[in-house]
């Protein structure tokens, strides 16, 4: 009896005390996971869109709570960093600026379906709410920038609002700059990171190359300020401005990471249009092809007679077609080509248009690269050069025929990116991170290789718990519809990359999260 | 003898472990406080759940018990590789029983339950790394039996009679790891049934071999839930003809499994009774979890569960320490009808352990107040869900999971 009243006493205290279940080890113990010799109480990221969690075209909240950064502060979280990582948020989930009440910037794209079932990105409706100078209040542990360049960041007065109308200044900053002349180093700095991350130079060749290379490789000129919006900058001036970067976040004794630069042109904004996209069995281009081609015919052998037999155009009945493109780097032939179309029996004036409309192009090869907008100006009438045309007197029928975009009228250079283009991107590209991996090395920061891993992405593909991830536009899972900017999932894999660098580096054990759990494009149809 | 007799008891805890699917185990404060025992113990009108045979067997004219329990229970969850961890909501459930015995003649006795034997309700955080698999669900029912029981001679019995079943199940969960709305928040459906109705059966034989040997056998029918007008309700959906999720009907079918039991009880040293049951679940039964959706646009939902048959090993003892109290205690152990790589969270059970004690106090010479508890130890078990998929393409779920349940219970009994 008393041994009995014993037993049930034990195992009714045995009962209550462990109701709740625990685990041996608990992944909220101290100490489970660690930072290693990293501080992770204050993180501070720095850099570009990229940084922000742009996407989409555009930076909203659902965007930015997928940024790389955040993640990452997720992550560290757990392994005993600092529980808040502040993000200047924009104010709704549509993206879009405003400048004292007007739109100066556009709202998200999504992935629409029209009515024939066909998917496409377009921009989501509605009116967006985030007003610039409405100031969030910074400085922020993200402090990643959307569109700025390498020399942006250490340059005062990029979040002085009232440069906003001329360019001289940065709306993104200027929403969270905590004075006019402020840096978006010296913010960041402001903050005493223990740890950073940094993700810059991407916008020094991004937009020369998203451009089409419309601007100027300004390798050899030291002067940033003298730069237009699409230039490559001067490799030293990168050197210069991250260096300054690297040293400002180290004074404190910071640990971090530094992010290099990937191939920008193996992301779907130029992997998606094909060099030869016009098909013979499209209704409004095959029928024409004959005429086409005989119209061609004589140019072609003007081509011939000059010597450059490579720059005919002919269109197959059979197969996809290249586009018709304008290379600024072959030698503008207008001039001696007019004189061969005369000599060839064309009338003068047709010759004068034909030598100034066909003296820098040739059809596309599988060099070149067609930026993902392009899509949407291919075989349309490029109403321009209509105009002028007609003004020239051409009867509007043949000025019509004579515009067409990449058939009739070469592509534009912002359309394409060509290999010389490519050529200068490759080389400002490289030059920028031997200088990053330098800055790693001499400072012993973390380098994350960023390059090689999202050109895995876009050659193989990277298995993940359920998928794999590719660069293939909407389908591929890693970048969002506006071709450049990952989607959540494509940030998430970015995360696991730094920290993984960050594990190697500082002998730390902090977890990485599994990419599947993110999302990829947002479906919507605009309206109901 | 008796010091002995506990330890022997005790000593299977560190065997093999415990039961599972949604079969909860509460059928009479009794025969809980004795290992949830009691097949081939002729003790009181909790027979009309544990074997219908006995009732004949008992000495009161009329004979009802009733009672109900608190279960507290908890699940936790961690995934060593990315540090996501979740615990449930403690949820409390609270099955019930009455049953009453009556002895016409003395070669036949009647008798009627109501009890609760299948159940679950688990709340995980919602969203959390497991929501594509569950969020919450919410599963009762309730058996309503009508018994008679024959002797046939002096040592044998028989006894049986229909069930009648009404169910309902409340389940939500994500659509997807990860499809959202425009603002981010994941898309999910629950599915709602109630008033599922069905009839299945149960059978039962007694050997009263002595005074001191019963053995005794009982078999319950499979029953299977049929819910062909549930509500499936989809939330924050992307308007989008690729996510053509809008609410709807649904059909579902949920197996209540077969259930054979097997004891024997021993009455010694006068005041010490000594019981062993052996269940055996029959849940292969329970191959997937289909939800057919009325509306054509909306893929159906195909979860393989894939259950094996399991066993439960119980063992009680009964001391009748004075005329007022009666002390009692017991161990189980059951095996998981859950199989490696479908370990589903909304099921969390692995095999477990179940420790068991109670008293009855004699009130009077008809009443008597029956007290229990029970404390159900599962091991940490590093587990997947494998058949999950997304894209045509597997995504197991993994991570380690620790489940408790603690149940303590109260009744009464009362005869004449």
């Amino acid at each position: 009896m008393k041994n009995t009243l014993k037993y049930i006493a034990l195992a009714a205290v045995v009962g209550l005390t462990s109701c709740e279940p625990e685990f041996e080890n608990k992944v909220s113990d101290t100490g489970f996971y660690d930072t290693g010799s990293a501080d992770m109480t204050t993180y501070v990221a720095v850099g570009n869109s990229l940084t922000a969690g742009f996407a989409d075209g555009a930076l909203y909240i659902t965007g930015q709570e997928n940024s790389y950064p955040n993640i990452m502060a997720g992550q560290f979280a757990l392994a005993g960093g600092g529980d808040t990582f502040t993000q200047p948020l924009a104010n709704d989930n549509l993206g879009g600026l405003l400048l004292n009440g007007v739109q100066i910037a556009n709202n998200r794209l999504v992935l629409e379906v029209d009515e024939d079932g066909n998917p496409g990105p377009v921009l989501l409706e509605g009116t967006p709410t985030t007003e610039i100078t409405s100031s969030a209040t910074g400085p922020f542990n993200n402090m990643g920038v959307p569109g700025a360049k390498s020399f942006h960041l250490v340059a005062p007065g990029y979040g002085n609002a009232a440069g906003i109308p001329t360019g001289a200044s940065n709306p993104y900053y200027a929403r969270f700059a905590t004075s006019a002349n402020a840096t978006v180093i010296g913010d960041a700095v402001s903050l005493d990171p223990t740890f950073f991350s940094l993700w810059i130079g991407n916008n020094d060749i991004l937009s020369f190359a998203t451009s089409g290379g419309v601007g100027v490789d300004q390798t050899g000129n030291f002067d940033p300020s003298t730069y237009g919006p699409n230039d490559i900058t001067d490799p030293n001036v990168f050197a210069g401005a991250y260096a300054s970067q690297v040293d400002a976040l180290t004074a404190g004794g910071a640990g971090g990471v530094l992010i290099n630069l990937p191939d920008v042109t193996s992301i779907p904004f130029f992997t998606t249009v094909p060099f030869a996209p016009l098909d013979p069995t499209n209704p409004d281009f095959g029928p024409q092809i004959p005429t086409l081609n005989a119209t061609f015919a004589g140019l072609n052998a003007a081509f011939a007679f000059l010597g450059v037999p490579e720059r005919s155009i002919i269109f197959s009945e059979t197969a996809a077609s290249p586009v018709v493109v304008n290379d600024e780097s072959l030698v503008n032939l207008s001039t001696a080509l007019r004189d061969a179309l005369i000599a060839g029996g064309l009338d003068a004036p047709t010759a004068t248009i034909f030598g100034e409309q066909f003296g820098q192009s040739r059809q596309a090869t599988e060099e070149d690269l067609l930026v993902l907008t392009s899509s949407s100006v291919i075989a349309t009438l490029n109403e321009d050069r209509f105009a002028q045309l007609v003004a020239l007197g051409v009867p509007a029928e043949t000025a019509g025929q004579l515009s067409v975009n990449g058939v009739t009228y070469p592509l534009e250079d912002q359309w394409v990116l060509v290999p010389a283009e490519q050529e200068s991107i490759a080389t400002a590209t490289a030059a920028y991170n031997a200088t990053i991996n330098g800055l790693a090395s001499a400072n012993n920061l973390g380098y994350v290789d960023a390059r090689s891993e999202l050109a895995t992405v876009a050659s193989t593909g990277i298995a993940y718990n359920g998928g794999v991830l590719t660069s293939e536009f909407v389908t591929g899972g890693g970048f969002s519809l506006d071709g450049v900017h990952p989607t959540p999932r494509g940030y998430a894999l970015v995360a696991n990359l730094a920290i993984q660098e960050i594990n190697n580096t500082y002998g730390a054990n902090i977890p990485m999260v599994d990419i599947g759990n993110y999302a990829t494009v947002t479906l919507a149809n605009n309206g109901n | 003898m008796k010091k002995f007799t506990l330890l022997a008891v005790f000593a299977l805890a560190s065997a093999a472990m415990y039961a599972g699917g949604y079969r909860v185990s509460l059928q009479g404060n009794k025969s809980l406080a004795m290992g949830h025992t009691g097949v081939a113990m002729v003790d009181s009108s909790e027979l009309v759940f544990f074997n219908p045979a006995g009732l004949v067997f008992l000495e009161n004219k009329l004979g009802i018990s009733a009672g109900g329990y608190g279960v507290f229970s908890d699940v936790v969850y961690q995934n060593e590789t990315t540090g996501a961890s979740a615990e449930t909501n403690s949820s409390v459930g609270t099955p019930f029983y009455l049953y009453g015995a009556y002895q016409a003649t003395d070669w036949l006795a009647f008798g009627l339950g109501i009890y609760t034997p299948f159940g679950s309700s688990v709340e995980y955080p919602d969203d959390w790394a497991g929501s594509h698999l569950v969020n919450n669900i919410e599963l009762s029912a309730i058996f309503i039996q009508p018994t008679v029981s024959f002797k046939i001679g002096d040592v044998f019995s028989i006894g049986g009679g229909p069930i009648y079943v009404t169910g309902s199940v409340n389940f939500n969960r994500n659509l997807t790891r990860s499809l959202t709305d425009l603002d981010g928040n994941r898309s999910e459906v629950t599915i709602d049934a109630s008033g599922v109705n069905q009839w299945g059966w149960t059978v039962g034989t007694m050997f009263k071999l002595s005074d001191n040997l019963i053995i005794g056998a009982n078999y319950k029918s499979e029953i299977i839930l049929d819910a062909d007008d549930a509500d499936a309700d989809f939330e924050n959906i992307p308007n989008s003809p690729l996510t053509p999720f809008a609410d709807t009907k649904a059909k579902a079918s949920l197996p209540l499994p077969a259930e054979m039991t097997v004891g024997v009880s021993y009455a010694f040293c006068n005041k010490w009774t000594f019981a062993f049951d052996f269940n055996r679940a029959f849940w292969d039964v329970y191959e997937s979890l289909d939800i057919d959706f009325a509306d054509p646009n909306i893929p159906d939902s195909f979860n393989q569960r894939n259950y094996k048959n399991a066993s439960t090993y119980r063992f009680g003892l009964q001391f009748e320490a004075t005329e007022s109290f009666t002390l009692r205690a017991g161990y189980y152990f059951d095996e998981s009808p859950v199989q490696a790589g479908f370990f589903a969270p909304e099921t969390p059970r692995n095999d477990s352990s179940g420790y068991t004690a109670g008293l009855t106090f004699n009130l009077s010479d008809h009443f008597q107040i029956d007290a229990s508890f029970l404390y159900l130890r599962f091991k940490e078990v590093e587990a997947s869900y494998d058949p999950y998929f997304e894209g045509g393409v597997q995504a197991p779920f993994t991570g380690k999971y620790k489940s408790s349940a603690f149940a303590p219970g109260i009744g009464v009994s009362y005869k004449m």
